[in-house]
C-alpha cells in the first residue's frame, strides 16, 4: 500500500529541487520561471494526495484553481520576458538594475 | 497492490530525475523538455491517486499549452547561455546546503511517523462507475461557481495583459486604416479647389476652353 507520507516526501523532494534550482540558476529568468512551475507542481501534488487520503474533493477543486492562476502567471511572465529581451537584448537578472535598487 | 507500488516508485523516480535535470541542464530547450517529462510523470501519479480529470488537464493544458509557450519563448530569444551560466559552480554549495536542510526539515514532519498508513489509512478504491470528472464538476458548478467565474476573469485579464504587453506598432510599416477610408468626405478630402487669377483676354479660344477644367483639380 502506498502511504500518504510517500506522496508527501516526493512532493517535498520536488519542492527542494526547485529551491535548489532557483539558487543555481539565479541569472536566467526563464529557468527561474520554470523552477516556480516545479514548486507549484509539488504543492499541487500535496493537494491531490490529501484529497485522496481524506476523501474530500475540495483539494482537487483547489488544484484546478491553482492550475488556472499558474497558467495566467506563466503567460504574463513570459510576455514581460519578451518585452524585457526586446528592450535590453538580455535576460540576465544582473542587467535589471535600471531602478537602482 | 504490489504493482501499484511499483508504478508509484517508477513514476516518482522519473519525476525527481526530470526535476534534477531541469535545474542542471546547460541548454534551456533541454530544461523545458525535461520539465515536460516531469509534468507527464506527475500526471501519471495523480491518476494513481484517482484524480483522473486533473491528470488529463495537467497533460492537455499544462504540457499542451503552457510548456509549448515556454518552448516558443526559449527558442525565440537568442540567449547567450555562457554568461547566464557563470557562477553556477559558485552557487552550488550554498544552494545544495539550503536544499538539504529544507528537505531534512520537511522529511522530519511528513515522514511515516506522522502521515503513515496508521494515521491515514488507504481509502477503498473507487469502483468503475464512479466518475471523478462528474464529482469535480458537481462541486465546481454548485459550491464553487463564484470562484470558478473569478478564475475565468483572471484568464481573461491574462490574455489582455499578455497581448497588450507584447503588441508593437512599427512606425515604418505602411498599412491602411479602414475607418479613415470610410469617414472620408467629398468636399475637403477628395477634391481641392484652387483659386487662380483670371486669364487675360489675349488667350486663344482653344486654351480658354481648357482653362476652367484646370482650375478645379
Amino acid at each position: 500500500m502506498i502511504a500518504l507520507s510517500d506522496y508527501l516526501i516526493l512532493a517535498a523532494g520536488l519542492f527542494m529541487l526547485a529551491v535548489a534550482g532557483i539558487f543555481l540558476n539565479r541569472k536566467n529568468v526563464i529557468l527561474l520561471l520554470m523552477c516556480i512551475e516545479l514548486m507549484l507542481l509539488a504543492v499541487n501534488m500535496n493537494f491531490v494526495a490529501f484529497s485522496h487520503f481524506l476523501g474530500d474533493m475540495t483539494g482537487q477543486v483547489f488544484v484546478f484553481f491553482i492550475l488556472t492562476v499558474a497558467a495566467a502567471e506563466a503567460a504574463i511572465g513570459l510576455a514581460i520576458l519578451v518585452v524585457l529581451f526586446r528592450n535590453q537584448q538580455s535576460i540576465n537578472v544582473e542587467d535589471l538594475d535600471s531602478l537602482k535598487g | 497492490m504490489g504493482f501499484e507500488k511499483f508504478l508509484f516508485y517508477v513514476f516518482a523516480a522519473i519525476t525527481l530525475f526530470a526535476a534534477g535535470m531541469v535545474i542542471t541542464r546547460r541548454n534551456p530547450v533541454h530544461a523545458v523538455l525535461y520539465l515536460v517529462l516531469a509534468f507527464i510523470s506527475s500526471a501519471a501519479l495523480w491518476i494513481l491517486l484517482e484524480a483522473e480529470f486533473l491528470g488529463i488537464v495537467l497533460v492537455l493544458v499544462y504540457v499542451g499549452a503552457v510548456m509549448v509557450l515556454f518552448l516558443f519563448v526559449v527558442m525565440m530569444l537568442d540567449v547567450d547561455i555562457a554568461t547566464l551560466r557563470a557562477g553556477f559552480i559558485r552557487y552550488l554549495p550554498i544552494g545544495a546546503l539550503i536544499a538539504v536542510v529544507l528537505a531534512l526539515e520537511i522529511f522530519l514532519i511528513v515522514g511515516p511517523a506522522n502521515f503513515g498508513l496508521q494515521q491515514f489509512p488507504s481509502p477503498v478504491p473507487a469502483g468503475p462507475d464512479v466518475s471523478n470528472t462528474e464529482e469535480l464538476g458537481l462541486l465546481l458548478y454548485t459550491l464553487y461557481v463564484y470562484p470558478f467565474e473569478i478564475a475565468a476573469v483572471i484568464l481573461l485579464v491574462a490574455i489582455v495583459a499578455a497581448i497588450r504587453l507584447t503588441l508593437r506598432r512599427r512606425p515604418d510599416t505602411k498599412y491602411m486604416d479602414p475607418a479613415k477610408q470610410v469617414r472620408v468626405k467629398k468636399g475637403p478630402d477628395r477634391i481641392r479647389i484652387v483659386k487662380m487669377p483670371s486669364e487675360s483676354a489675349a488667350v486663344p479660344p482653344v486654351a480658354a476652353s481648357a482653362a476652367p477644367q484646370e482650375s478645379t483639380e
